[in-house]
């Protein structure tokens, strides 16, 4: 290997890891708000990827139904909630949330669908089709069962993420896809070949990890979130429903899923089932930062795309294998030097 | 009209009764205590008002009954508790905790912004951590600070589950001092203490809980003289 190898490859990891930045930043942000690992996040960026093929190519993307269905399965359950607790003057803001607004993007798609869109309008309609998705699993399957624990909610992520890739078969069907690329631009940056698309992937992953500290600094709502993540009883003791903050979780996650699905669906071909792949990667990184802290689950998720690089390189028959045995020594080190982290969380 | 009226009321734990048929009222402007050994079931019978724990019985709140109100509901009516574990958020600085705790006013933001200039003046101490971590202060400074979050929203009864518990003598003055002082402000306080005396001193009100059940009630300062209260709580003196 030549040092110019060695730089398109370390582009090529830094490019890839970009992606799974975004997408571990949203296991994290989920995770810590809600305790629930959300297994099928990587499907949430595959289905982005899928919607704006479809759109692309001038089809009605099957996520239209899906939001549709689980929309009216969230109000059901909403409204069934409300009746129990007797609260009905509620009811007309949760058909406001549950109904009409994942409703608006999927009914635009609907509409829209067929007619020859420009660029920037396909990706935030299919960007805004998917975003819904989460928050309303969110409120069917996760939010009976918020006080369960981190293993059950876990298992039952696993089983939503069968659900949803088989859904995925049935509105996508089994073809890859591959959108056209958001910019052709080349550059020849000191003898290297640096293509625009890698650059572009670059500059969403900072922007989007910049965009997401200033919420978490400086807004009140991202505050919440942290302290919700911190300490729930604390959060609700001041008033802060967990509730709330985990659909403003799912719904940030779910824009950084759906971006790293925008961005990567050009370079590489996506299946109704690629998603668990990428969720898979992306929750590499996010153990190295302990499912806890942003800066580390970035770098890991960094370190992820490079090893993956070179390893395509090297020994591309073993390019998954050793991705994750990555976890082992990184599970040992944590285990042995965030020993007794636990119980200390515990007596508190 | 009692501000806070607790009429009847049980908390169970599986099938174990922590508290039973318990009836208690706080007049607005009053600061009532409820003192009782450890055990007696006071700790559970504020969880059960403040809306963490289920329990039977009628509660209400200014008139409105508790069954329609979630934990979020009531801080945004000035219901309040200040927990025995404090519940701060130890990741987040001083000065985010203090803006955390007028998350239910967050639409009022200059009113937000007077009070916390308010409980900085009030605890120096916080004014001057205000960028360290929470988890960083000492035990006198935590309750400083977990007081300091519940007055920023603007509570109209505040509920306090052992403000004094693991505080040195001289803190434990300060923190008295300060409860009595909030009374200037119109808050009424339901004050849960193991320190009996303190607890009566800074009291108008009082109730004594034995294993879940209210045993005395009186006015503080009868119930300092009560041989029964002095006899079991006051060291006999």
């Amino acid at each position: 290997m030549n040092g110019e190898i060695a730089a398109i490859l370390a582009m090529d990891g830094i490019a890839s890891g970009a992606i799974y930045v975004l997408i571990g930043l949203g296991l994290v942000l989920i995770f810590a708000v809600t305790r629930v690992i959300f297994v099928p996040f990587g499907d949430i960026a595959a289905f982005t990827a899928l919607s704006l093929a479809s759109l692309e190519t001038g089809g009605r993307p099957g996520t239209v139904g899906l939001v549709a269905v689980l929309a009216v399965l969230a109000t059901a359950v909403e409204a069934i909630a409300l009746a129990r607790n007797r609260a009905f003057h509620r009811l007309p803001r949760a058909l406001l949330f549950y109904l009409v607004l994942p409703l608006i993007p999927a009914a635009a798609v609907w509409f829209a669908a067929g007619t020859t869109l420009s660029m920037p309008l396909r990706i935030v309609l299919s960007l805004a089709l998917v975003l819904p998705i989460a928050p309303l699993l969110d409120r069917i399957v996760f939010r009976p069962i918020a006080d369960a624990s981190v293993l059950l909610l876990l298992t039952v992520a696993v089983a939503l993420h069968f659900a949803l890739s088989g859904l995925g078969l049935m509105f996508f069907g089994p073809e890859g896809v591959r959108t056209k690329p958001l910019t052709d631009a080349v550059f020849d940056v000191a003898g290297l070949i640096v293509n625009g698309q890698m650059l572009l992937i670059l500059a969403a992953s900072i922007v989007f990890c910049g965009l997401l500290f200033l919420y978490f600094e400086f807004t009140i709502q991202g505050k919440a979130l942290r302290a919700t993540a911190v300490n729930r009883v604390g959060a609700r003791l001041v008033g802060i429903r967990p509730t709330s903050t985990g659909t403003i979780a799912y719904l940030l996650a779910s824009l950084l899923a759906g971006i790293s699905g925008v961005l990567i669906a050009p370079v590489t071909t996506i299946f109704y089932d690629s998603g668990f792949l990428l969720g898979l990667k992306a929750f590499v990184g996010a153990i190295i930062g302990a499912m806890v802290s942003y800066p580390v689950t970035a770098l890991g998720a960094v370190m992820v795309g490079l090893l993956e690089s070179f390893t395509s390189f090297w020994l591309s028959a073993y390019k998954e294998v050793l991705v994750f045995s990555l976890l082992i020594p990184v599970l040992l080190w944590r285990s042995l030097s965030f020993a007794g982290t636990e119980e200390e969380e515990a007596e508190e | 009209m009692a501000l806070l009226s607790i009429d009847q009321v049980s908390v169970a734990y599986d099938k174990v009764e922590a508290v039973r048929g318990v009836s208690l009222a706080i007049e607005p402007g009053q600061i009532v205590t409820v003192i009782g050994p450890n055990g007696a079931g006071k700790t559970t019978l504020l969880g059960a008002a403040i809306g963490l724990l289920p329990w039977r019985g009628r509660m209400s709140f200014d008139g409105i009954d508790l069954r329609r109100l979630d934990v979020e509901a009531r801080i945004e009516r000035g219901f309040c508790l200040v927990p025995e574990t404090r519940e701060l958020f130890g990741d987040l600085s001083v000065s985010d905790n203090l803006l955390l705790g007028g998350y239910s006013r967050r639409r009022d933001s200059a009113g937000v912004k007077r009070s916390l200039a308010d409980v900085y003046g009030r605890f120096p101490r916080l004014s001057e951590r205000r960028n360290q971590k929470a988890s960083t202060l000492s035990g006198g400074e935590r309750q400083m600070l977990a007081l300091g979050r519940a007055l920023m929203a603007k509570p109209r009864l505040l509920m306090l589950d052992e403000p004094s518990l693991g505080l040195a003598p001289i803190i434990v003055r300060e923190v008295f001092r300060i409860i009595a002082s909030l009374r200037e402000l119109g808050v009424s306080i339901l004050l849960v203490e193991q320190n009996a005396r303190a607890a009566l001193e800074t009291a108008d009100f009082g109730y004594v809980l034995e294993t879940g059940e209210i045993v005395h009630s009186g006015a503080a300062a009868d119930l300092m003289h009560d041989p029964r209260v002095t006899a079991s709580y006051l060291g006999g003196h």
